[in-house]
């Protein structure tokens, strides 16, 4: 059964369609990439399915229940995490706390007025990996909004992973980043696929990146699917090529 | 390390200060009650930048749970027991259901909005008490009471007619609701507060109810501005709806604001200004509202951060 079933979705603004009709099944396991020229719709389709908007028809099925008009809180709770095409942390904290309130939440401690000391350490150790998993340790302590560009994306995409979803959102996570930056988080999302079996559906211009780590390749143009299949398929397809990949290469 | 030592100390003057300020206020041109109005008010601007600067969201609304802490304490020791506990328990609790009730109705609304309806609710309550004359007094307020001295069984506190050990009743009150309030920002449900204060969208995308979470921000805020409001009723044995107008919610925010909204004891540094000059001022000057409206535009122009944005800047370079 699929992880996640996003059946003939679509969303209007005002006269504008920005996704149509668009469906798309993805396994448990799979790294799933989304590409498509400017304004194809790709950002608008993850906000539909992380409920951030509600579609204007169309059903989203995750894990077999219907979340399509759940509270964008409540598909976290259920396992669906996210990052932005403009990255969302908490400017003004530093890195460990950005890290900690995931972790905190994720463990059903959000509400909590105190914890005991063990939990506090297996939390701290929790903030720990993550932070190491990044390659944070020695920011540990900084306020994210002072550090580079790659550092807050780095931070945004691990404080997604604090929540231990069963399905990552990642909106262009290479977007404005070096040569240097670019190749530690495309490691970065092998290594949660290859090695925590993490399932990813990932928005990504850089079709290097894209070719280098999807399993399947949807293709959107106009908001509405122009293709899909594996990189091979997709690299061969003509219509693609014409459309997109042409201008890109 | 060091910014550990820092809070430390700063702690430690703090308390100190507070501690024995009835032996020194004198020889700084103060007196006790002025002392009294200080922590009171203190609490007040505290209780309010739980909301303003840990949470993010703006009240203007902040006197109408105050005043209802002070009617219902007034009103308690007036028509009900002669018992200054009792009075603040009253009072206390009228106040906060009143801000669980509004609250679920507001904490959809964001800035500006949140800020005008607050207001607009905050005068309701103000203009009951000032029409509702027979049991309210009206514009002349509440008189013809007093606190009452609490009888502990084995020694009598006579809080009515020693200003001193009244001082340390009003403290008493204000350590307690400090230690809880620290208690609930170093949790991590005040670690979900900051995180709704510095991106509420990406606090709603680590799963956290932000609406839920700004209720109960505000809920717990009036809790202890209501607190605050039953002090201030006992404070003057007198209560009048001033103690609700939207003007003295302004006074609120302007201390947090001018203290500093992002520091712990901001507020409290912001009342010590505000209180000691409006009495100063005020009995030198018939602008004492200009004055303090112009000081205030002035902090936040040139020091954002407020008075002890300043310190802090400074300790760190
Ligand atoms: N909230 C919105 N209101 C109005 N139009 C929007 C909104 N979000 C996206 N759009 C429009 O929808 C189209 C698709 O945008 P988007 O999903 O961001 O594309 P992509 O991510 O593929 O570049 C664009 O024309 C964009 O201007
Ligand atoms: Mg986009």
């Amino acid at each position: 059964m699929s992880l996640l079933q996003v059946d003939n979705i679509s969303r209007d603004f005002g006269s504008l369609v920005a996704v149509s009709g668009v469906s798309m099944a993805v396994e448990p396991g799979e790294l799933r990439a989304v590409i498509g020229p400017n304004g194809a719709g790709k950002t608008t389709f993850f906000n539909l399915i992380s409920g951030l908007l509600p579609p204007t028809s169309g059903r989203i099925v995750f894990d077999g229940k219907d979340i399509t008009n759940l509270l964008p809180a409540r598909r976290v709770w259920r396992g669906i995490a996210r990052t932005f095409q403009v990255t969302e942390i908490f400017p003004e904290l530093t890195v460990r706390e950005n890290l900690r309130i995931p972790v905190e939440g994720a463990a059903g401690y959000r509400l909590r007025p105190w914890l005991s000391r063990e939990v506090a350490q297996e939390m701290a150790a929790r903030v720990s990996g993550l932070m190491d998993m990044g390659g944070l340790r020695e920011k540990a302590d900084r306020l994210v909004g002072e550090l580079p560009h790659g550092d807050q994306r780095a931070t945004e995409i691990m404080m997604s992973l604090a929540l231990k979803p069963r399905l990552l959102l990642l909106d262009e996570p290479t977007a404005g980043m070096g040569d240097q930056e670019t190749y530690d988080i495309t490691r970065l999302i092998r290594r949660l696929h290859r090695e925590q079996k993490l399932t990813i559906v990932l928005i990504e211009h850089d079709m290097r990146v894209v070719f280098h780590l999807a399993d399947r390749i949807m293709v959107l143009a106009e908001g509405a699917v122009l293709a899909e299949g594996t990189p091979d398929e997709i690299a061969r397809n003509e219509g693609v090529q014409a459309a997109y990949l042409g201008k890109a290469a | 390390m060091g910014q550990i030592n820092n809070k430390l100390a700063a702690n430690a003057i703090v308390w100190l200060l507070l501690l024995t300020a009835p032996f020194w206020m004198h020889w700084v041109g103060g007196y006790t009650e002025l002392g009294s109005r200080v922590l009171v008010m203190a609490l007040a601007a505290m209780a309010l930048n739980f909301l303003l600067g840990f949470t993010g969201v703006l009240s203007f609304g902040h006197a109408a749970y105050f005043g209802l802490g002070a009617y219902g304490a007034a009103m308690t020791i007036k028509y009900l027991v002669p018992s200054t506990p009792l009075a603040i328990l009253v009072g206390v609790l009228v106040g906060t259901a009143a801000a669980a009730i509004i609250g679920t109705l507001i904490v959809k609304l964001r800035g500006v909005y949140f800020a005008m309806v607050t207001i607009a609710f905050g005068q309701v309550f103000y203009f009951i008490t000032f029409r509702w004359n027979t049991v309210t007094g009206g514009d002349d307020g509440l008189t013809n009471w007093t606190r009452v001295p609490i009888d502990l069984g084995f020694t009598k506190l006579d809080i009515l007619h020693n200003p001193e050990l009244f001082y340390y009743f009003i403290l008493f009150f204000f350590a307690l609701s400090v230690a809880l309030m620290t208690i609930l920002l170093r949790s991590p449900f005040g670690r979900t507060l900051l995180a709704i204060r510095e991106n509420e969208r990406r606090a709603r995308f680590l799963g956290i109810p932000v609406e839920r979470h700004i209720w109960l921000s505000f809920t717990i805020s009036c809790f202890f501005v209501s607190i605050a409001g039953a002090l201030y009723a006992l404070l003057n044995n007198f209560v009048d709806p001033r103690a609700l107008y939207w003007g003295l919610s302004g006074n609120f925010v302007i201390m947090a604001v001018l203290g500093g909204m992002r520091s712990f004891w901001g507020p409290l540094v912001g009342a010590v200004i505000f209180v000691v000059l409006q009495d100063y001022v005020s009995s030198m000057t018939q602008n004492w509202e200009s004055f303090i409206g112009l000081l205030f535009v002035l902090i936040v122009l040139f020091f954002p951060r407020g008075v002890l944005g300043i310190v802090r800047r400074k300790v760190a370079s």
